[in-house]
């Protein structure tokens, strides 16, 4: 699989979702440069982590406009693979890929934590070597990660099935103390109508080797690519 | 089109989170201030106010690329609400009243 990573003026995490990319799982990787206004030919295009842009004006405004992001839209149009993280989520909601909007955490901090989430959806190119139900942990770290949008909007996203991820407790239960950052229905993660663009404000890069002592984050990129490289599973 | 001759105008816009529900800022606030001793303050909210100064052939047209402007970008629509204010630049060296007599 061809993949991409974008890198706009303030991405801090390209480099990380590159190597676990190229080194983990093997792939062909490069960086797109947010300029341009096309994706060399990639089938899987990452939208990482950062601050594009300086979070001017809102989360992922600024980045929304830039060039290669017309090219993202239609890349994503066609039924190609669209995967932001963090930033990248952000960003995908501003740039309308998505539905909503992030508004700052409940409590208002910057949250740099470990969290637990339950995987709704295992059927999508993305979480396919999950199972539906499971509980994983993966890090969050955002100051702006309360997901919202309008009770009947978020009505039709659960009818449609598009939330992917939640906050939940250890044992997989919603709370208000597992939802960290506030956000409506405790959503940590969700895809488009046709479940080819995923939008998550958890890190998977950030913990998909064994050396970092967690691997939850490396079954979304195995899910990717289709095949299992743990030499431990 | 050049606008170089057109009038002058000042437009501000002020973006609001749409209710208390989606400003946890504002409500961090509002705790403030009655911690500060303020009684009786509710609803607080925090939202920003852009400046713009705009050229353009009329008011009519210098207000309606203004509310382009605000639906595109300086607010989000799915959370926030605007309210603008377009006059004539009080000091418009360039072109005319800006009055909007088409």
């Amino acid at each position: 699989m061809k993949c991409g990573v974008v890198v706009f003026p303030g991405s801090n995490c390209d480099h990380d979702v590159y190597h676990v990319l190229k080194h983990v799982v093997g792939q062909e990787v490069t960086f797109l440069w947010h300029d341009q206004a096309s994706l060399d030919g990639a089938d899987l295009v990452v939208l990482p982590g950062g601050f594009a842009y300086g979070d001017y004006l809102r989360a992922g405004s600024m980045a929304a406009l830039s060039p290669i992001m017309a090219a993202v839209k239609q890349h994503a149009a066609n039924g190609g693979l669209v995967l932001g993280i963090c930033n990248g989520f952000q960003v995908l909601l501003e740039s309308g890929l998505l539905p909503g909007a992030m508004r700052r955490n409940r409590d208002l901090r910057f949250i740099c934590d470990d969290v637990f989430l339950r995987v709704e959806r295992a059927d999508l190119p993305f979480t396919r070597h999950y199972e539906a139900g499971q509980v994983i942990r993966l890090p969050i770290a955002h100051a702006e990660g309360n997901y919202a949008d309008h009770e009947d909007r978020l009505d039709t996203l659960e009818a449609a099935n598009q939330v992917v991820f939640r906050y939940v407790s250890q044992r997989g239960e919603t709370d208000p103390q597992s939802n960290v950052n506030g956000s409506a229905r405790s959503i940590a993660a969700i895809t488009n109508e046709h479940g080819n663009v995923l939008g998550l404000m958890p890190h998977p890069e950030r913990c998909a080797e064994a050396v970092l002592g967690n691997e939850d984050g490396l079954v979304l990129f195995e899910s990717l690519i289709g095949e299992t490289v743990r030499l431990s599973a | 089109m050049s606008k170089k001759n057109q009038p002058i105008f000042d437009a501000c816009v002020a973006v609001m989170p749409r209710g208390a529900v989606l400003d946890p800022q504002g409500k961090a606030i509002e705790n403030s201030l009655a911690r500060l001793g303020y009684e009786g303050v509710s609803d607080v909210r925090a939202g920003k106010v852009f400046r713009l100064t705009v050229q353009a052939k009329d008011l009519e047209t210098a207000r309606a690329g203004v509310e382009e402007m605000a639906e595109q970008l300086l607010a989000n629509p799915v959370m926030e609400d605007w309210t603008i204010e377009v006059e004539p630049a009080e000091d418009d060296s360039a072109g005319g009243s800006g009055a909007d007599d088409s």
